[in-house]
C-alpha cells in the first residue's frame, strides 16, 4: 500500500492573510512540499497538470524530474497527465526521459481535465474528448512497447515507421493509472490493458465512485490480468489533521470557504462526515480513511490533498508532519491487517521488472548506427525484433 | 420489485406532490385520481399500492442537491422508490404563472432515464382559473423531455373546480387511462423492447426489469467501447 500527497498546483490567496504567492514562491513550496513527502516517509507525490492561471503545473515532467535529483526513495506521478491535448508522441517520450532520471520512481495517471477552453488551446474539440483520450492511450501503450510504431487514427497524423525515444528504462514503461469519475469507457480501458484504475474520490458522497471502481474490478478479471480483488486502485481524498478536532475544523475552515470546489450550500461538517473530505484528529482521519476500504475493497495508493486553497507552506509542512508521524504509521497498520490474501502490490518499477524478466537478463536498448539521413533502418535498436521491420516512407 | 404476482398482480402508484401546504390542494387532487387508479386497476384484477412524495419536506435536499450534483438521504431514497413506480401521478402548484420551483428542481435531479415510458398523470392547482394552461404548456414538455408516457388527460383544478362535479369525472377519465397503461404493462414493454436505444448514463438511478442501471449492465457494444479496447 503506497500513501501520499497529490497537488492541483493551484496559486490562491490565503484568506487569513488575503496575500498571494508569486508564481516563484508557490512553485519553489511545491519542491519544498514534495521533499517532505519522502522526509516524513510517504511514498508518492503528484503533481496536475493545467494550462491556465490560477495554476502553475503546465509542465510536469520538468517539475518531476527536479524533484527526482532532490529525492532519493519516494514515487513521483500526476495527477492528472492530460491524455487528451497532450500529443501521446509527447508523453511517451517526456515521460520516458523523466522515468530514467528519476532512475524508475516515476509513474502517472492520465485523464480527460475538466477545463474547457483548454481544448482549442492545443487544437483540439472538447466534444471529441472521450474518444480522442481513448485513441490517445491506445498510442502511448504502443510506442511504449514497440520499438518501431506504425499507426493510424482519428485524431492525429499517422506514424510510419516511428521509434519513440528513450525507449523506456530497462524497457519496462512507466506505470499507468486511468483516472476518471464517471466515465465506464475509461475504465473499460484501464482494466483491458490491466492499467490501474484511480477516483478523485473527492467532492462527492462518501463511496459514490464505488460503482465505477467495481466495474473496473470485475472487467481487469474479464480481460484475465487476475482476480477483480487483484485489480490495481487507487483514490484520493483531502485531508486537515489537528491534534484537537475542534482545533481542526476552525484552522481549516477560511480555506473550505475559499474553496470554490465545494458547495457552500452545505456547513464544513456535513462535508466531513458524507464526503471523502477528512477533518479532525489523527484517529479521526485514520478512521475515515478505513472506511474508503469498505466502498471499495482492498486497495493499492491513497493520496490526499494537502496544499489547496492558499494555505501557507508551514502549514502545510506541519500537516504533513502529522500525516506521516501519527496518521500513515497506524494506516499501515491496520490496512495491512485487514488485508484479504491474494491482494496485488502497489507497483513499482522493480516490481515490474521483476514481472517481466525474472530473474533473466534486463533489457537495455542500443541504437543502431546513424545511417546518415536521420532514420537507422530496418531494426532501429541492435535487439529489435527483426520479424517486425519499419516500415519508412520513401526518401527521395 | 415482482411485476408478476401468483394471483392478483401488484403494482406501485407513486404521487409526486409539490404543493406545501396541509392540506395541499395539490396532494387532495393528485389523491383523488390515486384512489380512482386503485379502483379502476381492482377492476381489471390488480392490485396496487400507493406512495406519496412530498416535496416540502425535502426542500432543503433538493435544494443542496442541486448546487453539489449529488442527492442524498432521503431525498435519494425517494428517487430510488420513483425509479420503480409503475404509475405516476405529479401534482404542482402554480405560482407566477408557472409550475412551483421547487418541483422544477426536483426533476431537475433525475437522472434524464429514470421516466422513461413510465405512465404519467400530470395535474396542476392555481388560485385562478386563468393558469388553466399552466399543465399542458410546462408539465407535458416537462415530461416529453423525459420520454415519459404522458397520459392524454391533464387535470387542472381552480378553486371553483372542486365544486364541480366535471372535475371528478376528469379525474376518473385520467384514471382510467392510467390504469389501462399500468394494467397493460404498456409502459413496461416499451422499456423492455427498447431500453438500449435510450441514452443512458453511467450511475443513473432507473431501473430495468427490477435491475437498477449498474456495472454488470453498462452497454459494452458501442463504438467508444471497442475503442476502449485498442480498437478505432
Amino acid at each position: 500500500m503506497q500513501f501520499g500527497v497529490f497537488s492541483v498546483s493551484d496559486i490562491t490567496a490565503d484568506p487569513t492573510t488575503g496575500r498571494t504567492p508569486s508564481e516563484a514562491e508557490r512553485i519553489d513550496a511545491v519542491v519544498r512540499i514534495a521533499q517532505k513527502t519522502e522526509e516524513v516517509g510517504l511514498d508518492v507525490f503528484a503533481i496536475g497538470e493545467h494550462h491556465n492561471p490560477p495554476f502553475f503545473s503546465s509542465s510536469p515532467t520538468t517539475l518531476l524530474a527536479h524533484i527526482a535529483a532532490l529525492t532519493s526513495r519516494i514515487i513521483l506521478s500526476t495527477s492528472v497527465t492530460l491524455i487528451t491535448t497532450n500529443d501521446p508522441v509527447r508523453i511517451a517520450e517526456e515521460y520516458a526521459m523523466a522515468q530514467h532520471l528519476a532512475k524508475g520512481r516515476l509513474d502517472l495517471t492520465l485523464g480527460r481535465g475538466n477545463t474547457v477552453p483548454v481544448y482549442p488551446w492545443f487544437g483540439q474539440d472538447i466534444r471529441q474528448g472521450l474518444p480522442l483520450a481513448l485513441d490517445n492511450y491506445n498510442l502511448l501503450h504502443r510506442l511504449w512497447r514497440e520499438d518501431v510504431v506504425d499507426w493510424e487514427g482519428q485524431f492525429r497524423s499517422a506514424l510510419q515507421g516511428f521509434t519513440s525515444t528513450p525507449r523506456p528504462l530497462d524497457d519496462v514503461p512507466p506505470f499507468v493509472w486511468h483516472g476518471s469519475i464517471r466515465t465506464p469507457e475509461t475504465a473499460e480501458q484501464a482494466a483491458y490493458y490491466g492499467n490501474g484504475f484511480f477516483a478523485n474520490n473527492l467532492f462527492a458522497p462518501n463511496g459514490h465512485f464505488a460503482r465505477l471502481v467495481h466495474f473496473y474490478r470485475e472487467r481487469f478479471e474479464h480481460y484475465g490480468h487476475g482476480t477483480k480483488e487483484q485489480a490495481i486502485v487507487g483514490l484520493g481524498g483531502q485531508a486537515f489533521i489537528s491534534k484537537r478536532s475542534q482545533d481542526a475544523f476552525d484552522t481549516f475552515r477560511p480555506y473550505f470557504d475559499a474553496a470554490p470546489v465545494y458547495d457552500h450550500s452545505v456547513p464544513l461538517e456535513r462535508w466531513a462526515e458524507a464526503s471523502p473530505l477528512s477533518v479532525g484528529s489523527p484517529q479521526q482521519v485514520i478512521d475515515k480513511t478505513l472506511e474508503f476500504r469498505e466502498f471499495f475493497g482492498d486497495y493499492q495508493r491513497q493520496l490526499w490533498i494537502m496544499d489547496h486553497s492558499g494555505m501557507p507552506l508551514e502549514m502545510v509542512l506541519d500537516q504533513l508532519d502529522l500525516l506521516g508521524a501519527e496518521v500513515v504509521p497506524v494506516l499501515r497498520k491496520e490496512m495491512a491487517a485487514r488485508r484479504a490474501p491474494g491482494v496485488a502490490e502497489a507497483p513499482t518499477h522493480a516490481s515490474l521488472v521483476r514481472a517481466r524478466y525474472g530473474d533473466g537478463e534486463v533489457r537495455q536498448p542500443r541504437p543502431n548506427a546513424n545511417r546518415g539521413d536521420n532514420v537507422t533502418g530496418t531494426s532501429p535498436y541492435r535487439d529489435s525484433d527483426p520479424a517486425r521491420p519499419a516500415v519508412y516512407p520513401v526518401l527521395r | 420489485m415482482t411485476r408478476e404476482g401468483m394471483t392478483r398482480e401488484l403494482r406501485s402508484l407513486v404521487v409526486i406532490n409539490g404543493g406545501i401546504g396541509d392540506p395541499s390542494s395539490s396532494r387532495r387532487l393528485a389523491d383523488k385520481i390515486a384512489r380512482d387508479t386503485v379502483a379502476q386497476l381492482a377492476a381489471r384484477n390488480v392490485d396496487a399500492s400507493i406512495r406519496a412524495i412530498d416535496l416540502g419536506p425535502l426542500a432543503g435536499e433538493i435544494a443542496h442537491a442541486i448546487v453539489s450534483g449529488f442527492p442524498a438521504g432521503a431525498l435519494l431514497d425517494a428517487i430510488s422508490e420513483l425509479a420503480r413506480a409503475d404509475g405516476v401521478i405529479v401534482a404542482t402548484p402554480v405560482y407566477k404563472a408557472g409550475i412551483s420551483g421547487l418541483f422544477k428542481s426536483f426533476i431537475d435531479i433525475l437522472d434524464d432515464d429514470l421516466l422513461v415510458a413510465t405512465p404519467v398523470v400530470l395535474t396542476a392547482t392555481a388560485g385562478t382559473a386563468r393558469h388553466a394552461l399552466v399543465v399542458d404548456d410546462q408539465l407535458r414538455p416537462l415530461f416529453a423531455y423525459m420520454r415519459a408516457l404522458s397520459v392524454p388527460t391533464s387535470l387542472f383544478a381552480a378553486p371553483e373546480d372542486w365544486a364541480d362535479p366535471s372535475l371528478s369525472r376528469r379525474s376518473r377519465r385520467a384514471a382510467m387511462e392510467l390504469a389501462a397503461l399500468v394494467a397493460g404493462r404498456v409502459g413496461a414493454s416499451m422499456a423492455e423492447a427498447g431500453w438500449d436505444g435510450y441514452q443512458h448514463s453511467f450511475g443513473s438511478q432507473a431501473v430495468h426489469r427490477g435491475v437498477q442501471i449498474d456495472g454488470d449492465v453498462v452497454d459494452l457494444d458501442t463504438d467508444l467501447m471497442r475503442r476502449a479496447t485498442g480498437g478505432i
